[in-house]
């Protein structure tokens, strides 16, 4: 029953980990359709935002709530830089983009490879956050897994509130749902794609704050979270954060299951079985955006 | 553009990604037809070796340091004259951490470079691709990396340790400190599995259980299952073959998990002073390993190989098992051309048996038979300052025995 539990918080704290860092690919890949494979640097650039703050700010636990926002604009900017010098040139070219972003996600490892070496670095967790809460029966849950999973349902809840309460939220959504409708109501379009670069990036730097936690930190520690957060977006529904959200649990959940019951290996493949049997069923994803757009 | 246009381009890119990752795993066989061996060329006045590591992908974290350390031998060389005269001059070529690169780099280092040697190699899958290579071109690899035995290729000296050079010693260590059962926990290649299959074996003709067997994929960083497998199997150990990110990954996962060096301790034999600043001590402490080498091995070779290691590449480097081995074998190779005066592959082996050469790990002696080396066991414990401090060692150097046939238990393994 221990064990159930366990496995039980084991498949929601992988889930949360998708979660945040499908989360910024929701936004870029979701609603803007650009396919950013530079996506899981700017989660290597979150990291090394930590561990370079770590080098001025000895405090592990003031370090790590420093380098939530801090690592958040870094990413930010990164995108927006990636947005504005490269990505706004090619919308029309969808397969130009992700060639060019995969580019650009090597220089960028090489270029953490330059700066901080090839081998991985280390940061210090705030003793709190290596610790675990024992439940009764034997239960325990890992501290750092709930801190991942606080941070993710925030970072969700933050992002629905702002794409459905706020003007900028109203107005990427415009664009979204019809893009030349919205510029002839007088929404500057390419003024709203910067910034929803800037918050999907944003995110991703989150994410990679989180992850020094978790993982490794080096300079190809985000080749391997991409193609996750892109099941995620797609199984869930382009378009849909909600579909996002219960797609990384539910993903998390099976991929723990599993792995319980048979090997690491195997939970993989069953993993990918059921996506692409889910896909053959709806091809559209878990959610689908209805609009009234003829494209 | 319509949400289907970019998802048929997504798949495109899963397709790439896919391909990419899937020559990681692919084994190159290499062109049939017994060629007869490309000589070296060592007519000027310098001799080409090469060195073939990864300095990009998954293992580069490891293999970087390994070819620093070679580096480091061959300036050491050049300073006191070189080889039978001759300045040595590397031709380095990068592995990529992806096998069939391996196998190709091979080749074009003995057939375009026609180098007297090549070291080099770091994981056994890289080792089983370029093997068949030196075979066929009747070429000397020194490979630098403890291994899983079971392997005697005329073509390979194996400077690194083979089981029962490090895993028996650390399972007679386990043994001695009173564990009755032990967890195996891999990354899911050659190594780790060859491995898990002596732990067996030891296990049951020592009267220990093993309580489970998990192996992650290399690269893998979710360990949260394997870790409450591990957890509430209650085994008074466990024993550690994964290699590279992945450990980073597990130990964070162990230490939230609460468990501890002191309630469940750890044994790794892929873990050494370098893999230990990339984890952090924080998770590490007390934790133990099994190795030939440490930073902190006393004996004044040590002393110098360490000083002249820093001094080229930055105090803050420390020196590890693998950089050893590796260090060693350029000396062993020196050692054994001058021995038979010639840099011919064929003579340098012949002349190899016997060559003994006072290493930074202490004395070790080259095995002509195996193509081993003689090399004492050592179990340590990772401190709080990243070092790793010798806890128990072998007494002498423990001789070569890749296929454990002194080992009445293991007979039924190869």
């Amino acid at each position: 029953m221990t064990v159930l539990f366990g496995q039980l918080f084991t498949g929601i704290s992988i889930g949360a980990v998708l979660l945040l860092i499908a989360l910024g690919l929701a936004l870029t890949f979701g609603q803007m359709n650009v396919i950013n494979m530079a996506h899981g640097e700017f989660i290597m650039a979150g990291a090394y935002t930590t561990y370079v703050l770590q080098q001025s700010i000895t405090g592990a636990g003031l370090s790590l709530v420093v380098a939530l926002p801090v690592a958040f604009v870094v990413a930010g900017t990164m995108g927006v830089l990636l947005e504005v010098l490269l990505i706004r040139r090619l919308y029309a070219r969808p397969l130009d983009t992700l060639l060019v972003t995969w580019g650009v996600s090597l220089i960028l490892q090489q270029l953490a490879r330059d700066i901080f070496g090839s081998p991985n670095v280390q940061t210090r967790a705030p003793e709190l956050l290596t610790g675990n809460v024992a439940l009764p029966g034997g239960l325990t849950i890992a501290n750092n897994r709930l801190f991942i999973l606080a941070l993710a349902l925030a970072a969700v809840a933050a992002l629905t509130l702002a794409l459905r309460l706020t003007p900028l939220g109203r107005r990427i959504r415009a664009v979204v749902q019809n893009r030349d409708l919205a510029a002839v109501s007088g929404i500057a379009t390419s003024r709203v794609d910067r910034t929803t670069f800037f918050l999907g990036s944003g995110l991703a730097g989150l994410a990679g704050v989180a992850l020094t936690l978790l993982g490794p930190i080096g300079p190809t520690m985000g080749t391997n979270l991409i193609i996750d957060a892109f099941l995620v977006v797609v199984v869930g529904g382009i378009g849909q954060l909600k579909g996002s959200v219960i797609v990384a649990f539910a993903l998390g959940v099976l991929q723990a299951t599993g792995e319980y019951l048979t090997t690491l290996s195997v939970a993989k493949v069953i993993v990918f079985v059921a996506i692409v049997a889910f896909l053959q069923w709806r091809p559209q994803g878990l959610f689908t955006l209805r609009t009234r757009s003829l494209a | 553009m319509s949400i289907f246009r970019g998802r048929r381009i997504l798949a495109g890119a899963m397709t790439l990604v896919a391909a990419a990752a899937m020559t990681a795993c692919g084994s190159k066989t290499t062109d049939e037809g017994g060629a007869t061996g490309v000589t070296a060329d060592v007519s000027g006045d310098t001799v080409k070796v090469g060195l073939l590591n990864s300095l990009s992908g998954t293992m580069a974290i490891s293999e970087v340091t390994v070819r620093d350390s070679i580096m480091l031998a061959v300036e050491e060389i050049n300073a006191a004259g070189g080889v039978l005269g001759k300045k040595i001059q590397p031709v380095g070529e990068d592995g990529a951490s992806d096998w069939p690169t391996f196998a190709e780099k091979a080749e074009k280092l003995i057939s375009e470079d026609r180098v007297a040697a090549v070291f080099g190699c770091w994981t056994s899958a890289s080792r089983k691709a370029v093997k068949p290579v030196f075979e066929k071109n009747k070429a000397l690899l020194f490979y630098p990396v403890q291994y899983e035995g079971l392997e005697q290729s005329p073509y390979i000296f194996y400077t690194g340790a083979t089981t029962n050079q490090q895993i028996v010693p650390g399972l007679d260590y386990l043994k001695s400190q009173g564990a009755k059962s032990v967890y195996l926990v891999g990354s899911d290649y050659v190594f780790p599995r060859t491995a898990n299959k002596i732990i067996k074996a030891y296990a049951t003709a020592n009267g220990m259980t093993v309580l489970g067997e998990d192996y992650a994929p290399l690269g893998s960083t979710e360990f949260g299952t394997i870790v409450n497998k591990v957890k509430s199997s209650g085994a008074d150990a466990v024993f550690n073959t994964l290699n590279g990110d992945s450990n980073v990954a597990f130990f964070k996962e162990y230490k939230s998990a609460g468990l501890s060096a002191a309630a469940m301790p750890v044994v790794s034999v892929s873990i050494a002073e370098e893999e230990v600043k990339g984890i952090g001590t924080q998770y590490l402490e007390g934790q133990l390993t099994a190795w030939n080498y440490y930073q902190t091995t006393p004996g004044a070779a040590n002393s110098k190989f360490v000083a002249a290691y820093k001094a080229k590449y930055g105090a803050d480097k420390p020196t590890s098992d693998p950089m050893e081995a590796a260090y060693v074998g350029v000396h062993l190779w020196k050692a054994m051309v001058e021995k038979a005066g010639t840099f011919d592959v064929e003579k340098v082996r012949s002349a190899s048996d016997g060559i003994t050469f006072d290493a930074p790990e202490g004395l070790v002696t080259v095995d002509g038979k195996t193509q081993h080396i003689a090399k004492t066991a050592r179990i340590g414990k990772i401190g709080a300052d990243g070092l790793i401090t010798e806890v128990w060692n072998s007494g002498k150097p423990v001789a070569p025995d890749p296929y454990l046939k002194t080992y009445p238990w293991a007979s039924g393994l190869s």
